[in-house]
């Protein structure tokens, strides 16, 4: 409950914050949640694969944050700002 | 390809159809095959549910002496236009036209059946469209076009209703078959052989430019010269002619409409004769003549004399073919002028366009005795008064047209080749236009002997030829007057109209510009300068009323079902390119809303 309740915070954080940096954060929330909940099944069901699914999940964090960053900061070279909005160039 | 060559295919090929047309002639008469007619069965071309159409040929003395005229006349037009073209930028395009109508009549000609003769009636109405039309650039020329297609369609859908009729009621299309079951199930006067005959007659009245639908062909004449003498003279239009004769029982069946043929006929050889007393384009006149001369075949047919009017058929397209082909000498000489009364003195400058004129116009008058016309325009004054379907009505319009032909003919001769000189000649015709002129010239006199009437020697042997296929015309009412007089007073008649021709228009040219000054004089050269005021009726008959259907229908219920289907796609374009923001947070909001939907659909199903 607690994981999905942190996951839905996520997504609106997502989708409400318009700076990429707060965006980055929210994905960030949004694998943690999803991380507590493998944690919490595995718990549950007295199971090591949870444990084991989250050490997966924070590895793939780090990678797709240091990914992000790097795409942040062209966008940001591109556009000069970072806001979400200004990259609509594919608009219409 | 070189013109030369073009020129030796077009005219070659017109030139080994005449061959061969000569010689089947020859074997023909030599040898008549057994019931005077022969079939010639290429294939089956329609085999639909009862209905078989064959592509057949029929050969009889009717259709022998239509392919040997149609077939020589068009080769002496060929070699004509060989020369006369030779300037024009669509020399082959010409050829092509002209070979392609060559062939169509010819089929139209010899078909066996009506669908096979349809087939060829239609194919001259397109080169005849094609060729009115052949200098496009001037939208003029478009026009002209299309009111003859228009014009002629009109004829050609009654014609096809005809068709259907004779398929439902004869359960055939074959001619002689359809002929042979008429006269078994239909009574003389029977109503569906009245309605059968003047459907065909509707679209040999389009075709061969008479009354009602005779508007097209003054028209026509924006078409180049050889043309004009090929269809409009010799050919197409006496497809008409040609049509009545071949299906006479059905017409000999119905004698109100038979009756009408001889009206329109004759009404029509008076309008088109009147019209003809006041044109000014030397072409122009030489149409509406076409128009009167295919009058009288009109009223021959009407009153039986079956012969008598392919008789004419065959000496008119000899001596209209000369008169065109020497109007297009003048028109050429002058630089593209049509006006006659901007010409003037020409008979010294272009002697093979005069000689060409005084002989074609004589044998159109009926000069007695040397010229072709005489003999055939008096058989048909003849069967006038003499058949029994015949009247003295009849005659007197023939003889009051023979006056005015004679009229009009001697007043276009005087006018362009007598008096002054107007304009200087620049061009001389080669022997490719003067060939043609003397053969034709010789044609339009001695045609006639093919045929002499009883009163000079009786020696009727074109109606003997024609005897196997058409019925001869029975002469019944000879109560006070006897075929030599007959042809006596036709003969006082193209005297007078020569002697008015001649006071009119070279002795006292003041006198008709003082008629026509007056009130009455104007009024009525008007009404027949517009052709009497026919083109004006159909006008505010027919046309107007179309265009302004046309308009108020313009924005009705159906267009605007299509328009709304446009509409629609139109908006549903514009909603889903407003999906299309290019905003990252606006594509994760649809994920993010996607994603709940499914989740929900598949938490509570």
């Amino acid at each position: 409950m607690l994981s999905g309740i942190l996951f839905a915070l996520g997504v609106i954080g997502l989708l409400v914050r318009r700076n990429l940096v707060f965006i980055l954060m929210s994905i960030e929330i949004m694998l943690n949640a999803a991380g507590l909940a493998f944690v919490t099944a595995g718990a549950r069901w007295a199971q090591a694969d949870g444990q084991v699914m989250f050490i997966f999940i924070l590895a793939m964090a780090a990678s797709e944050v240091s990914v992000g960053l790097a795409l942040v900061l062209h966008l940001y070279r591109q556009n000069q700002s970072l806001d979400a909005d200004a990259a609509s160039e594919m608009k219409g | 390809m070189p013109r030369r060559a073009v020129a030796a295919v077009g005219v070659g090929s017109i030139a080994a159809c005449t061959i061969i047309a000569l010689l089947i002639t020859g074997s023909y008469l030599a040898s008549p095959p057994p019931g005077g007619s022969y079939t010639q069965v290429l294939w089956t071309w329609i085999a639909a549910n009862g209905f078989t159409s064959q592509i057949a040929f029929y050969l009889d003395a009717l259709s022998l002496v239509m392919m040997l005229v149609v077939s020589f006349v068009s080769f002496i037009i060929h070699l004509y236009s060989a020369e006369f073209m030779l300037e024009d930028e669509g020399y082959s395009r010409f050829f092509a036209y002209m070979n392609l109508f060559v062939a169509s009549m010819i089929t139209l000609v010899l078909g066996n059946n009506l669908l096979l003769l349809y087939l060829g009636w239609e194919g001259v109405g397109l080169c005849s469209y094609l060729l009115i039309g052949f200098w496009y650039k001037d939208s003029a020329n478009g026009a002209a076009a299309q009111k003859a297609f228009i014009v002629t369609r009109v004829g050609d859908t009654a014609f096809a209703i005809g068709l259907f009729l004779l398929f439902k009621h004869l359960g055939t299309l074959d001619i002689q078959e359809l002929m042979h079951r008429a006269l078994q199930q239909w009574p003389v006067g029977s109503a569906l052989a009245i309605a059968a005959s003047a459907l065909l007659l509707g679209g040999a009245v389009g075709k061969s430019a008479q009354l009602p639908l005779q508007t097209w062909l003054p028209d026509a004449m924006a078409g180049p010269t050889p043309t004009s003498a090929l269809i409009h003279a010799a050919t197409m239009v006496t497809a008409g002619v040609y049509l009545i004769a071949r299906t006479h029982v059905l017409f000999s069946l119905a004698p109100p409409t038979q009756f009408a043929v001889a009206v329109v006929g004759a009404a029509t050889l008076l309008m088109a004769s009147c019209s003809a007393l006041v044109q000014s384009d030397i072409k122009r006149v030489l149409a509406y003549s076409t128009m009167s001369q295919i009058g009288y075949m009109f009223m021959a047919l009407g009153v039986g004399a079956w012969s008598a009017a392919i008789f004419h058929l065959m000496t008119h397209a000899f001596f209209k073919a000369l008169l065109f082909m020497a109007a297009g000498i003048v028109i050429q000489a002058l630089h593209e002028e049509h006006d006659i009364f901007k010409m003037g003195g020409l008979r010294n400058d272009l002697p093979y366009a005069f000689w060409g004129f005084i002989i074609g116009g004589s044998a159109l008058a009926g000069l007695p005795l040397i010229t072709a016309g005489f003999y055939s325009k008096d058989l048909i004054l003849w069967g006038d008064w003499s058949s029994p379907q015949g009247s003295t009505g009849l005659w007197i319009a023939g003889i009051v047209g023979a006056l005015l032909t004679s009229i009009y003919v001697y007043r276009l001769i005087f006018l362009v080749f007598f008096g002054e000189k107007r304009m200087e000649v620049t061009h001389r015709p080669g022997w490719q236009i003067k060939l043609p002129i003397v053969v034709l010239s010789v044609l339009s006199i001695v045609g006639g002997f093919v045929n002499i009437p009883r009163s000079l020697g009786n020696a009727p042997a074109f109606t003997n030829l024609l005897g196997s296929a058409l019925p001869e015309v029975p002469e019944t009412r000879v109560a006070s007057m006897t075929e030599g007089l007959s042809e006596v007073i036709a003969a006082i008649a193209f005297a007078l109209g020569l002697a008015l021709a001649y006071l009119l228009f070279l002795r006292w040219r003041a006198v008709p510009e003082k008629l026509g000054m007056s009130a009455i004089g104007q009024t009525i050269r008007r009404f027949w300068f517009r052709n009497w005021g026919m083109d004006w009726l159909y006008d505010r008959v027919f046309v107007r009323p179309l265009i302004w259907l046309a308009h108020i229908d313009r924005n009705d219920f159906i267009d605007d079902f299509y328009k709304g289907l446009a509409r629609l796609s139109e908006l549903s374009w514009r909603a889903l390119r407003a999906t299309e923001t290019g905003r990252v947070r606006w594509y994760a909001a649809w994920i993010a809303a996607g994603t709940v939907i499914f989740v929900a659909m598949v938490l509570w199903r």
